[in-house]
């Protein structure tokens, strides 16, 4: 077993990697910028490293500044967490040239899945479905324009070398995919260097089903079963949950096994997860997320398993701690990510001091925060400060505690999701598990 | 009347579309806010010329500082 782990992150993600660590025995080193000296994630590590100033590329973008803490400090290992250079191929190799373990896939599997083209070449090749699209990236408006009209509109725009939602532009009909073109090609010119952009068939109304997979380092893959995340707003998730509820039937069943000939066809080592774009019993593949995922609570208090843990045996080099038969999914569980956004101005990020925070508690209920009463919440990060989780024998059950313990969080000094996520647990739609993706941007759930 | 352009958010200036002399109209963006991993744009509140900018890329602004002012 590792014996100590660099924590290259920040807020409630870093304090669930120390837990985990301290579980095992294993020495955890914080790392945290100047905005962050206060905070929970810094007062839990056995030993912390200030890293440089508040703006993230001075600091939990900072690979060099990472290094050099990790070698001050003996860690033998570093964790990524999610977001910051968790999918940073370069990081992970820099790790691995540093003599680090780096906790999640070699780097070449982080390269192939972060090339969005590359990554469909390689799921179709292992016998994914792939939305229906261009093969790689497109040479012209012309190609975009032929291929358009052999798949159908809408379409939907995407930078070759992105991801996370930038570069990505719908497109409803023939006539406005020139100026989405050149909208799609200069966005993601800047954003990633390379203004590569290819096509695939939009589809409306879909959900986001995910399937959570975990590899060993003898080739072994197995899934976790799946979760459900089309609460989404700017391409991002608010909510997921654990089974999906109203998939049709069977249609669990191919995600897992596509799911898992992906991974393996990609030797897909340590916590991953496939995402998928589901319409009634069509699905086909949308990304790989290479590393531990933000809901990977929901996925633990369904199957009992501690993804973390088994994240660092993978990493120590010890074989999957379960057979695919021995994972089984239990009740069900839901997450709501307590965001420091606005609702009620579509989502504006609100930054500020916490004044006052009471906890919720209960049965089934699990808390995941980053964040004390006190702390001043800053620009610089993304706006997540907890993940609400709640678990129950049935989902009535788990959505009853949801309810329960959103009345009993309160955040004062910054607005928060906290009131959107009551209208969403009222409302019928989500109640009878009639989701899809674009629900919020409608307004389903507006006050 | 000059008019004051005042951010409606905590963020960092991460760019600046306009300056001192350009012509806008009602709902352009004078400058750009970074805050929590989201681009905002801070908007003229009615058309006029830019009188003057009052910030700085990089710089902190508070919910209700004026960034700019319109002549």
């Amino acid at each position: 077993m590792l014996s100590s782990v660099l924590i290259a992150n920040r807020g409630e993600i870093a304090r669930r990697v120390i837990r985990g660590c301290r579980a095992l025995s294993v020495r955890a080193v914080a790392v945290y910028s100047e905005a962050d000296a206060g905070w929970p994630h810094v007062r839990d590590a056995d030993q912390a490293v200030s890293i440089g100033g508040a703006p993230a590329r001075e600091s939990y973008l900072n690979v060099d500044r990472i290094l050099a803490a990790a070698r001050e400090t003996g860690a033998q290992a570093v964790h990524p967490g999610y977001g910051f250079l968790s999918e940073n191929w370069r990081f992970a190799k820099a790790c691995e040239e540093a003599g680090l373990v780096f906790i999640g896939p070699p780097w070449r599997v982080i390269q192939q899945m972060g090339d969005k083209v590359e990554a469909r070449r390689r799921m179709q090749a292992a016998g994914v479905p792939v939305v229906p699209g261009s093969e790689g990236a497109l040479a012209s408006l012309e190609a975009a324009v032929a291929l358009a009209d052999r798949i159908g509109y809408p379409v939907m725009l995407k930078a070759a070398a992105g991801g996370g939602g930038i570069g990505m532009v719908r497109v409803p009909d023939a006539a406005a995919l020139p100026a989405a073109w050149a909208s799609a090609e200069r966005r993601s010119q800047a954003a990633f260097g390379s203004g590569a952009l290819f096509v695939e068939r939009y589809l409306a109304e879909a959900r986001h089903v995910e399937v959570q997979v975990f590899g060993d380092s003898r080739g072994e893959v197995v899934h976790l079963h799946e979760r459900e995340c089309s609460i989404q707003r700017r391409h991002q998730k608010l909510i997921e949950e654990s089974p999906a509820p109203a998939l049709e039937p069977g249609v669990k069943a191919k995600l897992v096994a596509a799911a898992v000939a992906g991974a393996r066809a990609v030797g897909y080592v340590n916590a991953g997860t496939m995402e998928f774009i589901v319409r009634g019993s069509e699905f086909y593949f949308l990304e790989m997320n290479t590393r531990l995922q933000v809901e990977h609570p929901v996925t633990e208090e369904v199957t009992g398993v501690d993804l973390v843990q088994v994240q660092l045996r993978v990493a120590s080099g010890e074989p999957l701690p379960w057979r695919q038969d021995e994972i089984v999914q239990r009740g069900a569980a839901i997450e709501c990510r307590i965001y420091a956004e606005d609702p009620a101005k579509n989502f504006m990020p609100s930054p500020g001091t916490i004044s006052r925070l009471m906890l919720p508690e209960g049965p089934g209920v699990r808390l995941e925060i980053g964040v004390a009463e006190g702390v001043q919440v800053s620009v610089h990060y993304d706006p997540l400060l907890a993940k609400l989780v709640t678990r129950g024998a049935t989902r009535e059950e788990a959505l009853a505690r949801m309810q329960a313990a959103l009345d009993g969080f309160v955040v004062e000094g910054i607005r928060t999701v906290i009131p959107f996520h009551r209208r969403v647990l009222e409302s019928a739609a989500f109640r009878a598990g009639r989701v899809h993706t674009q629900m919020v941007e409608q307004g389903a759930f507006n006050a | 009347m000059p008019e004051d352009v005042k951010a409606h958010i905590t963020g960092v200036v991460f760019q600046i579309t306009s300056k001192a002399g350009d012509k806008v109209a009602a709902g352009d963006p004078v400058i750009v806010l970074e805050s929590m991993k989201m681009e905002i744009p801070v908007e003229a509140p009615r058309a006029g010329v830019v009188r003057e900018i009052r910030v700085a890329e990089g710089q902190t602004v508070q919910d209700g500082d004026t960034v700019a002012v319109l002549d």
